[in-house]
């Protein structure tokens, strides 16, 4: 089992919108992956399908080897779009929360983030502001020592100076092993740190290549590729 | 030192000519040990895949060396190093005629101009 995901045939449409058309997939283990398309190219759609939210309507999607469900739970440390957590809660309660539900959650990685990033544990979710809240969903994912890490928008509302902490967090802590699955527009800032490029336009892969690649045979970064590709 | 990495061409040939210039300018002296990768690719702000492949690109070159159990060190080699180093400058010059030929200059002048100016900078400094 080299691929950590992987789609077959796989199928997803809505009600007057076909979400995703027949997409076949494999993301190796050990990879930083960016998963990069348009609004309402399938990103989040295909997101949701590896953790088990939606069901598809026909192929397969498979996580270490598995159809989403409990087992696939445990390996996959995933940062939805929107947040989950109460607003009532503050950060120690919410620690306590993740060590309680996953038993690969690293309460300690989890406090030396919030200090670096200067978030008062004490604080309760609802007093923070846009982008506080993101690192601290951000850092309760990331202190997960999982197999598969899939991040959707994760730095949208953060500052560009914590961004690139948050990068390099990412880059410095996940382990060897793991893959790392990011969903993002923000593509100059991630480009430098990610292995793989998948393109997906209107639920069609249409590139898979890694970033040098790209810039080799393009002669230009993957933002302005993506910005050539998907030109309105 | 702050890694200066341009987004139209490949991260991993950057890397190369970066950690390259950081031996041959002695950033990284002869003999000493180099940070670990994961340590390496944060500094840079690059994946860690990109930069082992860079690494193990400059260690079949022989700029580096890898010890098994105590890590990445600059090779011992002076002369292997100033081969480094001579092979920078020519990309470089290569470059600057190349941008010169585009300006309308030919080798002759091009010469004549550099000397000139190189005249010219000596009296002022």
């Amino acid at each position: 089992m080299d691929n950590i995901l992987e789609c077959r045939n796989l199928v997803k449409y809505y009600p007057g919108c076909l979400a995703l058309n027949s997409v076949n997939l494999s993301v190796p283990k050990g990879r930083i992956v960016g998963l990069l398309g348009p609004n309402g190219s399938g990103k989040t759609t295909l997101i949701k399908l590896a953790n088990g939210l939606l069901t598809p309507n026909s192929g397969q999607i498979l996580v270490g080897g598995r159809a989403p469900g409990v087992e696939t739970k445990k390996m996959v440390a995933y940062l939805p779009e929107r947040t989950y957590l109460n607003d009532w809660m503050n950060v120690n309660t919410m620690i306590d929360f993740f060590g309680d539900f996953y038993a690969d959650f690293n309460k300690a990685k989890a406090y030396d983030m919030l200090q670096r990033l200067h978030i008062n544990p004490a604080d309760h979710l609802k007093t923070m502001s846009k982008g506080t809240k993101e690192k601290v969903q951000l850092i309760l994912v990331m202190s997960r020592e999982a197999q598969l890490y899939i991040l959707d928008e994760p730095i949208g509302g953060v500052d560009p100076a914590t961004r690139d902490y948050i990068l390099d967090t990412i880059i410095s802590n996940y382990s060897e092993n793991a893959t790392l699955l990011i969903s993002t527009h923000l593509i100059t800032d991630v480009e430098k740190i990610l292995d793989d490029v998948i393109f997906i336009n209107m639920g069609n892969i249409v590139l898979t290549a890694t970033v040098d690649e790209i810039r080799e045979k393009e002669g230009k970064s993957v933002d302005a590729f993506f910005r050539e590709v998907f030109k309105c | 030192m702050a890694w200066n990495l341009k987004s139209d061409r490949p991260i991993y040939s950057q890397l190369i000519e970066q950690i390259q210039l950081m031996v041959v300018s002695g950033i990284y002296a002869a003999g000493s040990k180099l940070p670990s990768v994961r340590d390496m690719a944060a500094e840079a702000s690059v994946n860690p895949n990109t930069m082992q492949r860079a690494l193990s690109k400059l260690e079949d070159d022989g700029l580096l060396y890898s010890q098994r159990t105590s890590g990445r060190y600059v090779t011992e080699d002076v002369q292997k190093i100033m081969q480094t180093k001579n092979g920078l400058a020519e990309n470089l010059v290569q470059e600057f005629i190349r941008k010169m030929n585009r300006l309308g200059f030919d080798g002759e002048q091009t010469v004549d101009l550099l000397n000139r100016v190189m005249k010219e900078e000596g009296q002022n400094g």
